[in-house]
């Protein structure tokens, strides 16, 4: 890495009440590449990659100690604006989340309330957030269609399309297609691909293919703990940990 | 017995007791027209339409108690949705956990209170500030009871019916709704704004179960309306229900064509109450083809009257 990390994760630990899920990550997340987040269930991976937006606070209890930094100022510094926070970091959830409401009031929803009313301006990027999405051709004629008649995976694109529209600078993905068919799971996956020309993404994942398939970064978590991040063909092909070795071939998760 | 035949005789009997309901519905239909049908014969649908309630010349139209209780349900639901709304948004959205559970309890448990504690409490501290309100603002003549002691009273017991269902309807919006909102920037309350999006058809339904409510309640609103039958939009004269006006004069009914016309009374407060209720399930049905939330169509009871 050259460049300074877009993300930069130090001593960070999470604890809901008094269980501790996170012990001391330190990690460096690269700008404009794919960092996969790849571990059993329960790992903590999932907590973490909400601990970048601030995602926990709206769970009661729940408190993080430690630094993450984006472009070296603290998330979780007592000046930071929590809502200003994660329109610069969006979200896409593991179960698509759309709003019952037609297409294109789901991808204006973000624009809308940060005060944007301009129609012209809306339609604008509307359409190329939708593009973005590789959504547009099929939703095109009707943008004031319910969302809830989409399929699965377009929904989930939608919600992608909806996260772009605040034209955020990170996007965070919690197993995206964990959710979806082969099909829909190999669009998200391209679509992903040509998204990190333009954002730093962080995306969590069950699939281990899904992760040697779009990842620049891979990262193993276990039981709360990081085991060893790295390069993708390193972590795949030639870790230093043997735990990590005994994950991703399969030997147990 | 085979193990099978069991599940049959299972489903015959559950079955039978569900089909009893419909009997029993068909069955008050049936008697209220039956036993209405001399009132029936001699005034047909002016019975609707007519201001006179003369039982000494065997004159009688129900348009005046028709009125009163459609203005005063109207009114007390204008009172209390916002109220009711505001409740179960801060039980279920902001208050801190260890008071939500007592406060979803209080709130129920003005449900609990008897209809007729709620008439008193009415007669002796509702109509004594509302004759105040009244002189102070030159009101003529200033007597308390009337439209809008009955409308207040109707919206304190109609609350806690709304609340507690529009609470539970909080309560069922996923929790996903309010994360996707949270992730793009949306504040606390924008975030509750999405929750209320998510579940307006069942907060209608909560609302129209406020109104069924409010329709058929008798004893508090009779206490407090003045029972004058007279059609006036004004908050302040005494006016009269269809409620009321069965229980106040059931037992006075000497004649056969003023009982009659009593229990068509009862019969129209029957097929408003119905109509409402057909009316709100539509509502809800359309915006549900709209857009698919969740649903709770809640049953809307009006109270039976005393007889």
């Amino acid at each position: 890495m050259n460049d300074d990390p877009k993300i930069s994760v130090r001593d960070f630990d999470f604890f809901y009440g008094a269980a501790k899920v996170l012990h001391g990550i330190s990690l460096d997340i690269p700008a404009r590449k794919v960092t996969a987040l790849i571990g059993p269930s329960g790992c903590g991976k999932s907590t973490f990659i909400r601990s970048i937006n601030r995602m926990n606070d709206i769970i009661t209890d729940a408190r993080g100690k430690g630094t993450i930094l984006i472009d070296g100022t603290d998330v979780y510094g007592s000046d930071t604006d929590v809502v200003e926070l994660r329109r610069r970091v969006g979200m896409v959830f593991q179960k698509s989340n759309p709003f019952p409401k037609s297409i294109y009031d789901n991808v204006a929803y973000g624009l809308r309330i940060g005060g944007m009313r301009n129609k012209r301006q809306l339609d604008d990027i509307i359409e190329r957030s939708l593009t973005r999405a590789a959504l547009w051709h099929e939703v095109k004629d009707r943008l004031h269609a319910s969302a809830l008649a989409l399929s699965g995976g377009q929904q989930q694109r939608l919600c992608i399309a909806r996260a772009l529209a605040v034209d955020p600078e990170i996007l965070l993905m919690d197993e995206p297609a964990s959710a979806l068919d082969p099909i829909a799971t190999s669009k998200i996956e391209e679509l992903i691909y040509e998204l990190k020309d333009n954002y730093t993404i962080v995306i969590v994942t069950h699939n281990m293919q899904q992760a040697a398939r779009v990842s620049d970064r891979t990262a193993f978590f276990m039981l709360g703990r990081l085991v060893e991040e790295g390069d993708k063909n390193t972590i795949f092909t030639n870790p230093k940990e043997k735990m990590t070795e005994d994950y991703v071939t399969g030997r147990f998760g | 017995m085979t193990r099978s035949s069991d599940d049959r005789s299972f489903r015959i009997g559950t079955g039978a007791f569900a089909a009893l309901v419909l009997l029993i519905v068909a069955g008050i239909a049936f008697e209220l027209t039956r036993q209405s049908t001399l009132s029936i014969a001699k005034f047909g649908l002016k019975f609707w339409t007519t201001k006179v309630w003369d039982p000494v010349s065997g004159d009688f139209g129900a348009l005046p108690f028709i009125w009163g209780t459609l203005y005063s349900s109207v009114l007390a639901l204008l009172v209390a949705t916002p109220i009711a709304l505001g409740i179960a948004i801060f039980i279920s959205e902001l208050s801190p956990r260890m008071l939500r559970q007592p406060l979803a309890y209080l709130t129920e448990l003005l449900a609990a209170i008897p209809s007729i504690v709620y008439g008193l409490w009415g007669i002796f501290v509702l109509v004594p500030i509302v004759r105040k309100v009244e002189i102070a603002m030159g009101a003529k003549p200033a007597l308390g009871v009337g439209m809008l002691a009955a409308a207040l009273i109707l919206a304190v017991m109609v609350i806690p019916f709304t609340s507690s269902v529009a609470r539970e309807i909080l309560k069922n919006v996923p929790a996903t709704q309010r994360e996707a909102a949270y992730a793009l920037g949306a504040t606390r309350w924008e975030a509750i704004k999405v929750a209320i999006g998510f579940g307006r058809t069942g907060i209608i339904g909560a609302v129209m179960l406020g109104f069924g409510r409010a329709l058929g309640e008798t004893m508090a609103v009779t206490m407090v309306i003045g029972n004058s039958p007279q059609i006036s939009a004004s908050l302040f004269k005494p006016q009269y229900t269809m409620a009321a006006v069965i229980a106040n004069e059931f037992t006075e009914a000497a004649d056969e064509l003023y009982l009659h016309a009593l229990i068509e009374i009862g019969l129209l407060l029957f097929i408003i109450t119905v109509g409402v209720n057909l009316l709100s399930r539509l509502l809800i049905w359309s915006t549900k083809r709209r857009a698919q939330t969740i649903v709770v169509i809640p049953v809307i009871v009006a109270e039976e009257v005393p007889a």
